[in-house]
This record gives C-alpha cells, sequence and structure tokens, in this order.
C-alpha cells in the first residue's frame, strides 16, 4: 500500500511534469493565458493519462513489444476522443477556449511517456496511481502558471478582477513570449527549493 | 508467422473494440452536442440577426430544406404574427468554410442582417468580416440586389486586405438567396 502512495505523490512534487520530468511543455505554454483553461486542459489530460494508464497496464502481458507504440496511441486517441466529446457536450465554452489543444492531448508526451516508461511493466493500481498523480501535478502546474500569467496580463484570476481600476496590464505576460519566461522562472525557482 | 499473426490479431482487436467504444460515446452524447452548438454557436447569431423578435427563437426553430440539405430554421415573430425567417449557410473563405446566419424579412423579402457563426479566417484581417462594420452592409438591402463586394460590381464593402474572406461571405448570402424562396415555402 506504501509503494501505492509513493507512485502517486511523486507526481505532485518530485518527479512533477512539466517542471521535473520537464514534458508535456506544449500545452504548459499554449493553455496558460488563463488560469481557467490551464485547470480545465489538466483535468482532461489527467482522465486520458488515467485511464490509458489503467487500461495499458491491463493489457502489458497481452500487446506484442513491436506493435506496443502503435497500440498505445491508439488507446491514448480513443481516450481523448471521449474526453472531446464530454467537454462539447457538457463544458462547451471551455471546449471553445481550449480549441485545438483537446486533440492534442493525444500527443502529450507525459502521456505516451507514462505508457512507455511505467504502466506498460507495472500492475494496474499501481499505473492508476501514478498516472492520478502525473495528472494532478500537471494539473496544479498548469493552473499556478496560468494564474499568475492571467494575474499579471489581465489583472484578473479565474475571471475575477483582482487588481483594481488603475491597474496597467503587462501584457507580455500573456504573450508566447512571457510564457517561456514565466515557465523558466518557476522552473528555476523549484530548483533551488528542491533539493 | 506466429508473431505476426498475433500482431495482428491484438492490433485488430484494440481497434474494433476502440471503435465501438467511439460510436457508442458519438451516438450517446450526439443529441446533448447539437443542443450545445445551437445555443453557443448559432444561438448568438440568431439573436443579432433577429434581435427585433419577441418570441424565444431556440424553441420555436424549425427544420426544412436549406438548398440540397436539412437544416435549422429560425422563426422570428413579433407578437404571434412570423415576422422573419434565419437560417445558415456555408462558403468557402480564404482559410476554410464561413458560417453565416442570413436572416430574411419575410413580408418584404429584404435582409434583417447577417452575422458570421464559425470561420477559420486570419486574425486580424479576414476575421474582420465578422465586425458590424463589413456585416452592418447587408442589413435592409433586398434580395434582388447583387451580393457581391463592389469590385466584382456588387453593393458590398469588402473589408480591406480581406477580399477573399469577403467574397466568401458574399458567396454565402447568395447561397442562402437562392434557396428562400423554397425555405419560406416550407415555413410558413
Amino acid at each position: 500500500m506504501a509503494s501505492v502512495a509513493k507512485e502517486f505523490t511523486k507526481g505532485l512534487w518530485k518527479e512533477i511534469p512539466p517542471f521535473r520530468l520537464v514534458l508535456g511543455l506544449c500545452p504548459t505554454l499554449a493553455v496558460t493565458k488563463y488560469a481557467e483553461n490551464g485547470l480545465g486542459m489538466g483535468l482532461a489530460a489527467t482522465f486520458v493519462l488515467l485511464a490509458s494508464n489503467v487500461i495499458i497496464a491491463a493489457l502489458k502481458s497481452v500487446i506484442p513489444k513491436k506493435v506496443r507504440i502503435a497500440s498505445f496511441i491508439v488507446i491514448i486517441a480513443t481516450f481523448v476522443v471521449i474526453v472531446e466529446l464530454l467537454m462539447q457536450a457538457y463544458f462547451y465554452p471551455l471546449y471553445e477556449r481550449l480549441g485545438i489543444f483537446i486533440p492534442l492531448i493525444v500527443v502529450n508526451c507525459i502521456i505516451l511517456g507514462r505508457a512507455e516508461a511505467f504502466a506498460s511493466k507495472n500492475p494496474i493500481i499501481h499505473s492508476a496511481a501514478d498516472g492520478l498523480g502525473m495528472g494532478l501535478g500537471f494539473t496544479l502546474s498548469l493552473t499556478v502558471l496560468g494564474g499568475i500569467r492571467e494575474l499579471f496580463g489581465y489583472g484578473t484570476f479565474f475571471g475575477m478582477s483582482l487588481m483594481g481600476a488603475s491597474f496597467e496590464p503587462f501584457t507580455f505576460m500573456v504573450e508566447a513570449p512571457g510564457a517561456f519566461v514565466c515557465l523558466g522562472l518557476l522552473l528555476g525557482i523549484m530548483n533551488v527549493i528542491g533539493d | 508467422m506466429k508473431e505476426i499473426v498475433k500482431m495482428l490479431v491484438v492490433l485488430t482487436l484494440i481497434s474494433g473494440v476502440c471503435g465501438f467504444l467511439l460510436a457508442g460515446v458519438r451516438s450517446a452524447t450526439k443529441d446533448r452536442i447539437e443542443e450545445q452548438v445551437l445555443l453557443n454557436v448559432k444561438g448568438p447569431a440568431v439573436k443579432k440577426v433577429l434581435s427585433e423578435a419577441t418570441n424565444d427563437l431556440i424553441k420555436d426553430r424549425k427544420e426544412a430544406t436549406v438548398g440540397k440539405e436539412t437544416s435549422v430554421v429560425f422563426v422570428g415573430k413579433k407578437e404571434s404574427d412570423i415576422w422573419a425567417i434565419a437560417y445558415e449557410v456555408s462558403a468557402k473563405g480564404f482559410g476554410g468554410d464561413i458560417g453565416v446566419m442570413v436572416g430574411f424579412n419575410v413580408a418584404d423579402d429584404t435582409l434583417t442582417g447577417i452575422a458570421i457563426t464559425t470561420h477559420k479566417e486570419t486574425p486580424g484581417v479576414g476575421s474582420r468580416v465578422s465586425e458590424d462594420m463589413f456585416t452592418k452592409g447587408f442589413k435592409g438591402k433586398t434580395i434582388t440586389e447583387k451580393f457581391s463586394i463592389r469590385a466584382d460590381g456588387g453593393v458590398i464593402d469588402a473589408v480591406t486586405g480581406a477580399t477573399i474572406s469577403s467574397r466568401g461571405v458574399c458567396e454565402a448570402v447568395r447561397r442562402a438567396i437562392e434557396a428562400y424562396r423554397g425555405v419560406k415555402g416550407q415555413v410558413q
């Protein structure tokens, strides 16, 4: 039981994507203009990560080594389309804001990375914990980064205006270069307080 | 040989099960998604085009054959009399299809206005066809006018630098007008 908990918690700090594993940087940079978008994307990716990890761990002894990547992609893509359909049906405004980045979850390195590095070699429960932990760590990272960028770039946080009327928006933060700078700074800070 | 057979069987089975799963989720969410698209994509456009209507535009929608396909037709009423109808048509723009909601006043066959629903045009350039500056040029014109940009001899002012996008919208409006008589007959 302790080993399962360990697989879960590592995704939340020690091996948090995207800061420590440095995986999944594309969506991290692209959808974090608003904290809400970051949260939505993180949760969608977590669902896919959890589902694909579980299925792949369950089928690991059945899938021949030579076709494993092809099989993983089919499974991952299926869950991504399911998430997309569910978002369209129940969270349409979020679906509109995330746009093309929802189908791009298929090529999110975290998901294929965990499938290949972990789920294909470990028991189902551990793979589920790994998927959930990594997914939640990813969600946390996106939400924090999105929150910072939104706060300085628009003056709001989750849509609520926080900075007052005299605030001059630091628009650099919500543009592409600002995303890189923000990510780099957060990564540096994490390394300093890390080990 | 045995290895190849195993690979084939496993891949086929996985793909097959995934296919079934996807088909299932798709049909389970189909109605709900249609509703959401109606509310979030077409809804705002219809409200803009039939702004003077006093009824619930989404509830009072009908289905009719527009051109070659069955489509949703929105009916705008003033009190209980049918005042105008609106439906969405699409035509090729610069980056892809442009969806245009066109409204017609059924009493005098004039356009109540247009609104862009979906487009893939260049942001800041072709995307400006959705701005009021461009769309207001269609309002009030009768269906017999020439709906092309001025450079093509028509009555519509194109968006500067977005000739192809502007032409696309005009083409969509022309298609809407082509289907108008037929749709009007089905709905009245």
